[in-house]
């Protein structure tokens, strides 16, 4: 990855948004350390959706204009918000047991997060596995937008499925309503993966470009 | 709107025929079906499960994995000799094509369905007599999901170096909201309850349907672009 302003910028913010978070944040009265993990598990997934409705976005619009560009925006967007995705289902768990007594729950919201994990792990796979580049650009947009659709039904079914059955009282959220402090770093956390996103984003499209412009024909192997 | 009807009718009766003359896919399905409908029985110990609630769920998993062998053959009967190209160059709409090979596969599913649900009522001793119109509801609705994106993918994976490998990784997060949906109002059905108690996931079932089956006759043209 080349050192650009941005990326210096990203890195820097999100360096100190880790700082503030564990130095200068208040320790939540009943998760204590735990809940520092807030700060990653939250901002880590905004990204990973961002990435993906970016992802639908530029699919329908390569469809419409063909541009090549569109199609390494989607590429590169679909790469990194599986990234950002893996970092979200990681640190779950990792929150979920000292704090739920579970490392897993088929809650809707991480049913929908593991089920966006694999559709753009297919999404990435599909890429990989089709030589032709107009091919790959056309299939991969058609996945990205039907994925795109796909993700209300996911939701719904498994948000149904849910309330159709009692809850376990030790799963229940706390509420969400955050001390001034704390919500400032989630804040800035927010704001500083938000930028770390593009700066990724960025180094990601330009290897597409250098890769494109190194075979400008031929297939490539991924 | 006639002429599509027509033309895709066309395609799923040489469809149709490919597999009435060879059976290779319909046996295999059928035969993987029942194996797994009796694999799935020893999977859970049936003095702690009741069968009750393990039927739907067994039916509705295999049901999706078996529709998976049809599926893949859709667009792989067309790759011996390029006889894709032969559908491509007739004076044809290209949604008639996907329209042709989706109703071919619905109805490869259904025969799956056919022979599957008496095969589940019968090894899990289950009461489907009083419930069978409402099941058949279901089940068409959760075919015509299955392979309004199954078809889609059929003919996107065939072209990949991947092929068959990448049809259940493509097709199985779509399935999930058929599967769920599906499987509820089953086990609604089976333990008794009213009609009614199953009617939010038919409506869920019928909405799939339509959007996917209409975005995906919608795509299938982008793919096959040369």
């Amino acid at each position: 990855m080349k050192v650009t302003p941005l990326s210096i910028a990203a890195a820097t913010t999100v360096a100190i948004t880790f700082v503030r978070a564990i130095f200068f944040t208040p320790l939540e009265a009943t998760q204590g350390p735990a809940q520092k993990i807030l700060y990653l598990h939250a901002p880590a997934a905004w990204v990973a959706f961002l990435a993906f409705g970016l992802v639908g976005l530029a699919s329908v619009l390569y469809l419409w204009l063909r541009e090549d560009r569109l199609d390494r925006i989607a590429e590169s967007s679909a790469e990194v918000g599986l990234m950002f995705t893996t970092v979200v289902l990681v640190t779950g768990p990792l929150w979920g047991k000292p704090v739920w007594g579970t490392w897993w729950t088929w809650d809707a919201r991480l049913t929908l997060t593991l089920f966006l994990w694999f559709i753009y792990l297919a999404y990435v796979v599909l890429r990989g596995a089709v030589d032709d580049r107009s091919m790959r650009a056309r299939y991969s947009a058609v996945l990205g937008i039907l994925g795109a659709l796909l993700i209300p039904f996911i939701h719904l079914s498994v948000y149904l499925f849910r309330t159709l059955h009692p809850q376990p009282i030790l799963m229940k959220p706390g509420a969400p309503s955050l001390p001034g402090e704390m919500l400032a770093t989630l804040l800035l956390a927010f704001g500083s993966f938000t930028l770390l996103y593009v700066a990724l984003l960025r180094a990601r499209y330009r290897y597409a470009v250098e890769r494109d412009d190194a075979h400008p024909t031929e297939a490539y192997v991924a | 709107m006639r002429d599509l009807l027509r033309d895709s009718w066309l395609i799923a009766r040489k469809d149709l025929a490919i597999e009435f003359r060879t059976r290779s896919a319909f046996l295999s399905a059928i035969v993987f079906a029942l194996l797994g409908i009796v694999i799935f029985y020893f999977a859970w110990d049936p003095t702690a499960v009741t069968t009750v609630d393990l039927a739907p769920g067994v039916l509705w998993v295999v049901f999706t994995f078996s529709g998976l062998l049809g599926l893949h053959r859709s667009f792989g009967v067309e790759q011996p000799d390029r006889a894709i190209d032969g559908l491509l160059a007739a004076p044809i709409a290209r949604e008639s094509i996907y329209l042709g090979k989706a109703l071919a596969n619905l109805i490869f599913v259904i025969g799956v369905q056919a022979v599957a649900i008496p095969a589940v009522a019968l090894f899990y001793n289950l009461p489907v007599g009083p419930v069978l119109l409402p099941l058949s509801a279901i089940a068409l609705l959760a075919a015509i999901g299955l392979v309004s994106v199954g078809t889609l993918f059929s003919a996107m994976a065939v072209n990949t170096r991947l092929a068959e490998l990448l049809l259940p990784m493509l097709s199985l997060p779509f399935f999930v909201p058929i599967v769920i949906p599906a499987a509820q109002a089953t086990a609604k059905l089976m333990s008794g309850r009213p009609v009614g108690d199953a009617l939010p996931w038919l409506k869920l079932l019928l909405a799939f349907d339509i959007v996917f089956a209409v975005a995906c006759m919608l795509a299938y043209p982008f793919t096959i672009e040369e």
